[in-house]
């Protein structure tokens, strides 16, 4: 990357005219290093200019969420060819709502991993609060549904909180202090599976009619499913089309028009597809918990991308200390940092026992940790911090799903499951380290 | 002679008392137990022009400047900002007034542009919405205004930036916050001769723009190069200080290595 300079105006260039532009880069003049570490949307001005930027980032190992995409359709054409009815509708419909606890985690963790961090109890933290749902709403409390699910995620949210203050004003670790968190959280499981006098054998079973239930247990209409899916296309490209036009105005660069059609056009395919094949399973429709997961990481990535909270827990994962210099309040952002660990973490307990339709102490918070870790760095977050998106828990979510479900559905053991889905967290992390080091040599 | 030594009381006549002058330091002293860091340190700080601050390791150079940066208190003497006594109880106090402190590390995120990093903690927000195009429309003006134009995009990631990029980028944010003074440590201290060269051309068109810089550096060629004013710090003493046009290498060398000049006083 130094070659960008180095190639640009000599010292004898600059005596002699000293307000001249100093050491001009021209595209020509910049290594394919220095291109290739550039995201294709900040300087390409047409579509083909787009995917040369593209293709250039790709042959430079710097290839985004393609690799990740690639990969899943590997997969799915693997468990094609073993097993037939995999790409059943019933059986990819059950699996978005399997997918959708993975992403769930996924998510929480990547409230901590963003700032460099590991929070290992999002586990059993998602099991408390499933647990406190399921026995508020349940008799013989039999609160409404929408005070046990804001006090089963409001009390994982402030735990989150009180182990980011652990963390942040103490200094602990968060690899110990979680970890002490893993363990009293699924203390304190047990302990509220076993004041509750109806839960026999550690078993919560949920009401079918609370909306709790149906969150995963129930679907939207056909119809429905399709007005949800162009109001929400109709959305996103009002949005974007909305925000290059005003970037525009302003004199500044914007994505060219078509690579914003382009992005539309696939999220549209996507999203069509998706609506097809949840329409002809029987019952047809959209499971709820589709729009749900949707929502909440849309709602996460505009907090990640728009508000100043998001902007330093980036900053933070990167360069505490840039960020403490630049007077961000560091410790506060890591603490919230934790509790929407804590929150997302509580909503993810919440669509785990939807799924099931029943809450049992049998949870396994150990493996769902490890599964929200390799959810987030499968799909392209950092382990070690500064880099991540909420899609990336969607994508590596995904993965994992389709991972189980069909090792499930060829019939393997749990301990083979285990050992496969080891190896592609490995896989995934190495694919990690060597981005990094490929993008930037000699640094760190 | 007109470069005042030590003892000397005509410290800053050449910029005619304290007109110009945004900070001067007077006897100030710092010790660590039995280590004196600082002993009544004398300097003058003009608007407008580079001061070069030199010295042999352990002369005193990064003790001198984190008493300036508010990072902690002399044991003695006083600061005046623009002719004021200031208590500077930390970096905040020092930055409040204007003075910014660029170190060696730069202090910058790899993970986030251009734009982003030099508005990082002073982002620019409408209804609780990040607002990124008068940010980006600033940022551009303000790289443009010291000629800053090596960068593809704003909108590229610092670590895809070059060492002397990565600088500029650290002396933009400072001038966005509108700076009076820029300290900046060791800025060429990892750079290439074309960086070098690009970002001493930086620093000086910092001082034209009427920003006082403090550069440290231990590349004389560097100094000769950039600074108006050259001040040599020894054992924790400054030693001599003035225009750099009545010093030369070899004085230079032997104040940073002596702490005076034998034959020539």
């Amino acid at each position: 990357m130094e070659a960008s300079d180095q190639s640009g105006g000599t010292q004898g260039e600059l005596t002699d005219a000293p307000d001249a532009v100093i050491g001009i880069a021209a595209e020509a003049e910049l290594s394919e290093a220095a291109l290739s570490a550039l995201p294709a949307e900040v300087f390409a001005q047409s579509l083909s200019e787009y995917f040369r930027a593209w293709g250039r980032r790709l042959r430079n190992g710097e290839s985004g969420a393609l690799p990740i995409i690639g990969g899943l359709i590997g997969v799915v054409i693997f468990f094609q060819l073993e097993q037939s009815q995999f790409l059943t509708s019933v059986n990819l419909v059950n699996l978005f709502v399997q997918a959708s606890i993975y992403v769930m985690f996924g998510a929480a963790e990547l409230g901590a991993l963003l700032l460099s961090e590991i929070d290992l109890s999002v586990g059993y933290v998602g099991a408390v609060a499933a647990f406190i749902i399921a026995e508020l709403n349940q008799p013989p409390v039999s609160l409404p549904w929408w005070i046990g699910v804001i006090a089963g995620v409001g009390f994982t949210c402030l735990w989150g909180a009180l182990q980011g203050t652990l963390i942040t004003r103490i200094g602990l670790p968060s690899f110990v202090v979680t970890l002490g968190g893993l363990l009293a959280m699924q203390g304190l499981m047990l302990e509220l599976a076993t004041v509750d006098k109806t839960a026999s054998g550690g078993v919560i079973t949920l009401n079918g009619a609370s909306p709790v239930y149906k969150l995963a247990g129930s679907q939207m209409s056909a119809t429905l499913s399709w007005i949800v899916l162009v109001a929400t296309l109709a959305g996103i490209a009002a949005y974007s089309l909305a925000r290059a036009r005003r970037r525009r105005r302003q004199g500044l660069a914007a994505p060219p028009l078509g690579v914003t059609l382009l992005t539309l056009v696939l999220t549209a395919i996507g999203g069509t597809v998706l609506v097809v094949i949840c329409n002809s399973n029987t019952p047809a429709g959209v499971p709820w918990v589709v729009p749900f997961v949707v929502i909440v990481l849309g709602v996460f990535g505009f907090v990640l991308s728009s508000t100043k909270l998001g902007r330093y827990i980036y900053a933070i994962g990167a360069n505490p200390e840039a960020a403490r210099r630049a007077g961000v309040n560091v410790s506060l952002v890591r603490t919230i940092g934790f509790a929407i660990c804590g929150l997302l973490a509580g909503m993810a307990g919440m669509v785990y026992e939807s799924r099931l339709g029943s809450m049992s102490t049998d949870i396994d918070g150990g493996t769902i940790v490890l599964y929200a870790v390799a959810a987030a760095v499968i799909g392209g977050a950092s382990l070690f911090g500064g880099r991540g998106r909420p899609l990336h828990a969607l994508l590596g979510g995904l993965v994992i799903a389709v991972v189980v479900n069909g090792l499930g559905l060829m019939g393997v053991s749990t301990a083979i499951t285990d050992m496969i889905t080891a190896a592609v967290l490995i896989a995934a992390v190495t694919l990690d380290a060597l981005v990094r080091r490929r993008a930037a040599p000699g640094l760190r | 002679m007109s470069i005042s030594e030590e003892s000397s009381a005509t410290r800053g006549a050449g910029e005619g008392g304290s007109e110009g002058i945004l900070l001067s330091l007077r006897g100030i002293s710092k010790t660590f137990g039995p280590v004196r860091a600082l002993a009544e340190v004398d300097l003058d700080v003009p608007a407008g022009s580079v001061t070069a601050l030199v010295g042999d390791n352990g002369a005193g150079k990064s003790s001198l400047i984190k008493t300036i940066a508010g990072l902690w208190r002399p044991d003695a003497g006083e600061i005046r900002w623009e002719g004021r006594e200031v208590h500077l109880h930390g970096p905040k106090d020092a930055e409040a007034l204007g003075i910014t402190t660029i170190y060696q590390d730069l202090a910058l995120c790899e993970n986030l542009d251009i734009v982003q990093n030099m508005f990082l903690g002073h982002e620019l927000t409408r209804r609780g919405v990040l607002d990124e195009p008068p940010m980006e429309i600033r940022a551009r003006e303000t790289l443009r205004d010291l000629n800053v134009v090596t960068v593809r995009s704003i909108r590229q990631p610092v670590a895809s930036l070059s060492g002397g990029q990565r600088q500029s980028v650290a002396v933009a944010k400072a001038v966005m916050s509108n700076a009076k003074l820029v300290i900046m440590d060791e800025p060429t201290a990892a750079l290439g001769v074309a960086q070098t060269t690009m970002v001493l051309e930086l620093i000086k068109k910092l001082a034209s723009h009427g920003v006082a810089v403090i550069v440290i550096s231990h590349n004389l060629n560097d100094v000769f190069e950039v600074a108006d004013r050259i001040a040599v710090l020894y054992l924790g003493r400054l030693v001599v200080e003035g225009p750099a046009s009545q010093f030369d290498r070899q004085r230079a060398v032997e104040y940073m290595t002596t702490g005076a000049v034998g034959r020539a006083a």
